[in-house]
């Protein structure tokens, strides 16, 4: 029932949204451009320990421990990522690095311990799923805001937050349909998103269920320390949990080369 | 002697109080020749393989991160043989100070951009290991050398000095059916470049990233890694050797139409017979490939190459007009379903000038982060004994795999 006044709610304001002036469609976009820098970007650069936890609807679960490390350089939207892998077996010492930009695709790598192989991989499927997470890579690294019509339904409080809620709608086919999100108005983080498949139906939500302003390194910025993933249609879902987050430490640029994704320092990955 | 050294590496190890991880497999291989054919004096029947492996592998290093260690190593029961044996995989120091990295020991090395078409990656390979169903990993073997790594935002520059030569494994006449230009002589001797310094094999690359590429060049200087053969009337006998081999090349890489482009060549000079007029001896050759990965869905991947190699003068030992050329189309194609815990995939090769082709398909499933098993075939089909797929007809086989990580 609640998905369904979602939808009505969403389509009355869709429609007002279309009537509406000029400014509402850009406060929306404007909304999520800073929430997308409050998520993905803050810091000059980012170090986190990744515990993934993936389940399914009959209590079956795997994990994936991992270092994330992240720089931003400076200029343009551009992000080098570092992913380290500590378990499971099958993919320890595994590292994928990642070259992110905000107008063309991303470069990546990976390094597969195995065979000591470094390999140049194609990045072009963003719904592909992360390490088989119901993250995909998009959820993971941001989409391109340019890529959606924005539009800012309501504002509304989910729990204490007072949030903005804000539709997204693809211009070319994509993976869902339509998403709300739920930004918070202080913050700017989203708390909460629900993607709507082809048939209009709920497919997956994201929820941000642990806020904290937290940082070990030299600042501390709101960051999301526990969020899931859900995919309402077949019980599975996501959970993930940073368990140390630092910013600010002063990860060198050259960390984000051949040669640190065949051995990494340890000062980074322990 | 190895146990010596991976056991002075350990109290090293401790020495420098770092975090000392242990980790391994329990792995259990299977593979069956669905032909009914066996090959003559062959051994294990219909089996192709049947081994229990453990797999030990120890790791560590000192915080500071400017020393390292890593033993890996198999102990396996081959039930084909029924013979217990080791196999180290891997076992190397590893010293970093500033832009240098120095490794010493045994160490698996690969590098060049193909997917199963090895070009300037000169290292050794493990046929068998992969045309039995092994996975993919025990396709490459160490190398017990010296590796030194120069990193800079000019040039990325990595040298490898293997004073053991160590030769391709090639498929056992035992075990696959090989064409065999000398059959009617039993007798067989092998003879390995001898390890004196001059005989050590050096391989170098040259790396650096321009114009949004990834860009190599290589050089080897060493020996052809399978074997050439004469008769020496005498005894008589057929002698395997290894003759010298120079290698020049180079590699790109760059994001292109979506995807991931490849580009590869390298000039083979066989440094015992440069002008091609020794029978026994292979003759220079160039080597090339050009591929194309690409994200064809979510969660699916292709890629597409081809190779080719163009010998200076034909092989006089050739039965077939034409070997000149010989020309490789591959295409793999990789799905993973129900958030990864699937995998199906399928490599495909398929020579034009050769008439002959191989098929791969396989399917694994991770029933736990701990547990996986995998299930796959080698098919491989030719007109022709003398071409490198259609020689190995005979020896179809399917494989099932199971695997514990701990």
């Amino acid at each position: 029932m609640k998905n369904h006044s979602h939808f009505a709610a969403a389509l009355l304001a869709a429609a007002a949204g279309a009537m509406a002036q000029a400014p509402a469609v850009l406060d929306a976009a404007a909304v999520l451009e800073k929430s997308q820098a409050a998520f993905y970007y803050p810091g000059a650069d980012m170090r986190a320990r990744v515990v993934m936890e993936l389940m399914t609807a009959g209590g079956k679960k795997r994990t994936r421990v991992l270092t994330m490390l992240r720089k931003n350089l400076p200029g343009a939207r551009r992000q080098r990522y570092f992913l380290y892998f500590h378990e499971p077996g099958d993919v320890r010492r595994t590292a994928f690095l990642v070259w992110k930009y905000p107008d063309r695709d991303d470069e990546r790598w990976i390094f597969i311990p195995a065979v000591n192989m470094t390999r140049r991989i194609a990045a072009r499927d963003s719904r592909s799923s992360f390490v088989g997470s119901d993250f995909s890579y998009e959820d993971v690294s941001g989409r391109d805001l340019a890529a959606d019509a924005h539009t800012l339904l309501r504002e509304e409080k989910l729990g204490e937050a007072a949030c903005y809620v804000i539709q997204s709608t693809p211009k070319a086919p994509a993976e869902f349909s339509r998403k709300l999100s739920w930004i918070d108005k202080v913050t700017f983080l989203p708390l909460k998103e629900e993607h709507y498949d082809a048939r209009d139906q709920l497919a997956r939500v994201f929820t941000a269920d642990r806020v904290e302003t937290a940082g070990s390194g030299k600042a501390a910025y709101p960051t999301v320390l526990k969020r899931t993933m859900k995919n309402v249609q077949s019980g599975h879902r996501t959970e993930v949990v940073f368990e140390t987050v630092g910013y600010d430490l002063g990860i060198e640029a050259d960390l984000f080369t051949e040669r640190f994704l065949q051995q990494p320092p340890q000062k980074w990955v322990r | 002697m190895r146990c010596a050294a991976a056991g002075v590496l350990l109290m090293w190890a401790g020495c420098v109080h770092g975090e000392v991880q242990i980790h391994g497999f329990l792995m259990g291989n299977l593979a069956v020749r669905t032909t009914g054919e066996r090959p003559p004096r062959g051994e294990g029947g219909a089996f192709v393989l049947g081994e229990e492996r453990l797999r030990l592998d120890l790791s560590g290093a000192a915080a500071s991160g400017r020393v390292s260690f890593l033993v890996k190593g198999d102990l396996f029961h081959d039930a084909v043989s029924n013979r217990v044996d080791g196999d180290l995989r891997e076992a190397y120091a590893g010293f970093r100070g500033g832009p240098l990295d120095l490794r010493l020991g045994r160490q698996i090395v690969t590098w060049g951009a193909g997917d199963l078409f090895f070009i300037n990656d000169v290292f050794p390979k493990d046929w068998e290991s992969f045309f039995s169903g092994r996975p993919m990993e025990y396709l490459k073997r160490g190398v017990d050398a010296v590796r030194a790594q120069y990193s800079s935002p000019a040039v990325n520059l990595d040298l490898v000095a293997t004073p053991f030569f160590r030769a391709d494994a090639l498929p056992s006449p035992k075990r696959f059916f090989l064409y065999d230009p000398f059959a009617g002589i039993a007798s067989r001797q092998e003879r390995k470049p001898p390890a004196r310094a001059a005989n050590t094999e050096v391989a170098l690359r040259l790396s650096r990233r321009l114009a949004g590429f990834d860009l190599s060049l290589y050089g080897y200087r060493g020996y052809w890694r399978m074997p050439a053969a004469s008769v020496e009337s005498e005894v008589p006998a057929v002698v395997r050797f290894y003759p010298r081999l120079l290698v020049w090349g180079a590699s790109a890489q760059r994001n292109w139409l979506a995807g991931v482009v490849s580009l590869e060549a390298g000039r083979y000079g066989s440094r015992d017979d440069r002008r091609g007029a020794n029978p026994a001896i292979p003759n220079s050759e160039w080597r090339m490939l050009a591929g194309y990965q690409r994200q064809l869905a979510a969660d699916l991947t292709g890629n597409v190459q081809f190779y080719a190699e163009i010998v200076d003068q034909s092989p006089p030992l050739s039965a077939a007009a034409g070997d000149r050329f010989r020309g490789i189309l591959s295409a793999r194609l990789t799905q993973f379903l129900r958030y990864q815990s699937w995998r199906l995939s399928l490599f495909l090769a398929y020579s034009p000038t050769g008439e002959d082709f191989f098929l791969q398909p396989e399917i694994s499933h991770r029933l736990t982060d701990r547990f996986s098993v995998a299930a796959g075939a080698n098919i491989f089909a030719g007109r022709r004994e003398t071409t490198f797929f259609g020689r190995m007809r005979k020896s179809d086989n399917v494989y099932i795999s199971a695997r514990a990580d701990f």
